[in-house]
């Protein structure tokens, strides 16, 4: 450790009436022993060998606050007078407005920011169906290839996630229902409580939020990785239209995949919920097949119905949010995240404007 | 003063897999000079940089930098090293989530002693000296322009007032009034602070504005170091060609000669 202590600067300060007489190095690391003087204090440097700008700073703060110097040497005042011309001058304070204006005013940029966000929104909506009908119209330059890649990315890979989830749906509604149902005696209704909720609510709904997660983050990365590295830019200018060829395929895949997911849902999940009512409650699968026949088919057809909307919010929402990233990874990562709890978010109220909507038409 | 060699490489071997980036490099910074380090593209003059302040391990050779050889010191001797030099990368390399002033503060925060209004006041000391507006203080680095990233990376360089100051391509991607002004900014606090400067460039104008001598890597080596003057009178071909070329004389013709 010596070689390294011997190199330290060090500063002795001596006080002596008003006077502090300073010897050695006046350097940023031996700045904290002035702390104790005062600052209007007579600071004599006759003995500093070395001065820093940290060292210059404090000096010149002082002369300002009405502290004189002397012993300044021709070297040390040049530095000095450097330090003194860089100084800083801050801006004039805005005055703050009161914090009632404040309040009103974040409020009122949330909600303008909220509805440009909903137009913007619907904006990419219609752009994506502008996009559609571009490429029907021009079957050759209709992004096929990339159509089916998205579709495996979305659809196939997702398969086993939805399938494994529901079916532990359908084991966790069977066993909750038939405990509560026995009470009632009324056990191979449990039959009807799990077809009900994974076809109409359940299984389509936790499909949606899975596939939020698993693919909304990844159309924003992708997309948005794409826009930071100006690769949107350039296929601007040669021509390629972004909303053909990055956005069609995406959310068109999404569209498709979805409803098939969210069949393979409602059939594992019933599954599920067959097994457990078999092994807990002893209902034989031809029984369970029997009382599922007497499940009116609207409840499979609610739920299919909402599959391509929700597909068609999680995939809008995800696009734009890619579009939106800057030039920086922050604002990657910020989108992402932020476009995954908007499209689960929406799913939700998407589905529960919906239950409001069949309710009302009586479906 | 000056004269007495800074940095100190001697025999230098990088490379990257069979890749030899240098092969036997000698090169001196002496104190209080402002070194060009110049050199084509894959040259190595990045690697350089980042092997002489320790980013990259060499595979031969010794790097002393203020008589302290680099590769073999303890932890505390290399953090005691770290704060007597400061590094600006070229895209200024500043935390994303810290606003200017915090980035400056960050090498600060290494000082015992020092009061938060005092370290406030030095951060915002040494933006000023950078040629940053005062409200660049609470600006983060995604609201700044390139030119005004390199500058703050200068500021945060130049926190602890180090006595040598690396800088990667400062003036790269400024439009040139931003690049000459830059180059003033470095002679000036060279002179204000007595720093020694390695300047890795490709600047032309750079090198004629404010380098008291150039070093011209080629072939994993250092080909020619010397003044402006003398590099004219260099006759290897790259050299000739760099010192010679229509770029060049474009730059000598808008510059009284140095010397």
């Amino acid at each position: 450790m010596t070689v390294a202590d011997a190199a330290l600067p060090d500063l002795s300060v001596k006080v002596v009436g008003h006077r502090a007489i300073l010897s050695g190095h006046l350097v940023v690391w031996t700045l904290g022993k002035l702390s104790d003087t005062p600052d209007a204090a007579g600071i004599d440097l006759a003995g500093v060998v070395r001065m820093d700008t940290a060292g210059a700073w404090e000096l010149a703060r002082r002369r300002a606050a009405g502290g004189t110097l002397t012993g300044l040497s021709d070297h040390h005042a040049g530095l000095l007078a450097t330090v003194t011309r860089a100084l800083p001058v801050p801006d004039p304070a805005v005055k703050a407005p009161p914090w009632w204006s404040r309040i009103l005013d974040g409020t009122g940029r949330r909600v303008a920011g909220a509805l440009a966000y909903l137009g913007e929104l619907t904006e990419y909506l219609g752009r994506t169906l502008a996009a559609l009908g571009r490429g029907l119209r021009h079957l050759s330059r209709f992004p096929a290839t990339s159509l089916i890649h998205h579709c495996q990315e979305t659809g196939l890979r997702a398969v086993p996630i939805v399938a494994v989830m529901s079916f532990l749906i359908g084991v966790v509604l069977a066993f909750q229902g038939s405990d509560q149902l026995r009470q009632f005696g009324a056990e191979v209704f449990v039959v009807d409580l799990i077809a009900i909720s994974i076809l109409r609510e359940l299984g389509i709904l936790l499909t949606a939020i899975i596939v939020a997660g698993r693919t909304a983050s990844a159309l924003t990365a992708s997309i948005g990785s794409m826009k930071m590295r100006q690769e949107i830019d350039a296929m601007r200018t040669l021509g390629l239209d972004p909303d053909l060829v990055l956005v069609l395929p995406r959310v068109l895949a999404l569209v498709l995949m979805l409803p098939i997911l969210g069949l393979v849902s409602a059939l594992t999940g019933l599954l599920g919920g067959a097994v457990m009512s078999w092994i807990e409650l002893g209902i034989s699968p031809a029984v369970f097949v029997a009382r599922l026949a007497d499940v009116s088919v609207s409840h499979a057809v609610v739920g299919l119905i909402k599959a391509p909307v929700f597909a068609l919010i999680i995939g809008v929402i995800g696009c734009h949010a890619g579009m939106r990233v800057g030039q920086d990874a922050e604002s990657l990562g910020r989108m992402t995240s932020s476009a995954v709890v908007s499209a689960i978010f929406a799913v939700i109220i998407a589905d529960a404007a919906f239950s409001v909507f069949f309710a009302q038409v009586g479906l | 003063m000056n004269g007495d060699p800074v940095v100190r490489v001697r025999g230098l071997r990088t490379q990257f897999g069979d890749h030899v980036v240098h092969d036997g490099l000698d090169l001196d910074l002496r104190r209080g000079e402002i070194l060009g380090v110049v050199g084509g593209s894959g040259t190595g003059k990045s690697v350089l940089l980042r092997a002489i302040v320790g980013l990259e391990a060499c595979q031969g050779g010794t790097i002393e930098v203020l008589g302290k050889q680099i590769g073999t010191l303890s932890g505390p001797d290399r953090r005691a090293l770290e704060q007597r030099w400061g590094v600006m990368f070229q895209d200024g390399a500043l935390f994303s989530s810290l606003t200017v002033r915090e980035n400056v503060e960050v090498p600060l925060k290494a000082v015992a002693g020092l009061s938060d209004a005092q370290r406030q006041g030095l951060a915002e000391l040494k933006i000023s000296m950078a040629g940053l507006p005062w409200k660049a203080n609470g600006n983060y680095p995604s609201d700044l322009s390139g030119g005004m990233r390199k500058r703050a990376g200068l500021a945060r360089a130049l926190a602890l007032d180090p006595e040598i100051v690396f800088l990667d391509e400062p003036t790269a991607g400024l439009d040139p009034i931003g690049a000459s002004a830059f180059d003033k900014l470095i002679v000036t606090l060279r002179d204000a602070l007595n720093l020694s400067v390695f300047l890795v460039t490709h600047d032309l104008d750079t090198l004629h504005a404010c380098c008291d001598r150039v070093a011209v890597l080629a072939e994993r080596k250092v080909l020619a170091t010397g003044t402006m003057a003398q590099m004219l009178q260099v006759d290897h071909p790259w050299v000739h060609e760099y010192f010679h070329g229509p770029r060049a004389r474009a730059a000598t013709d808008g510059i009284p000669d140095k010397d």
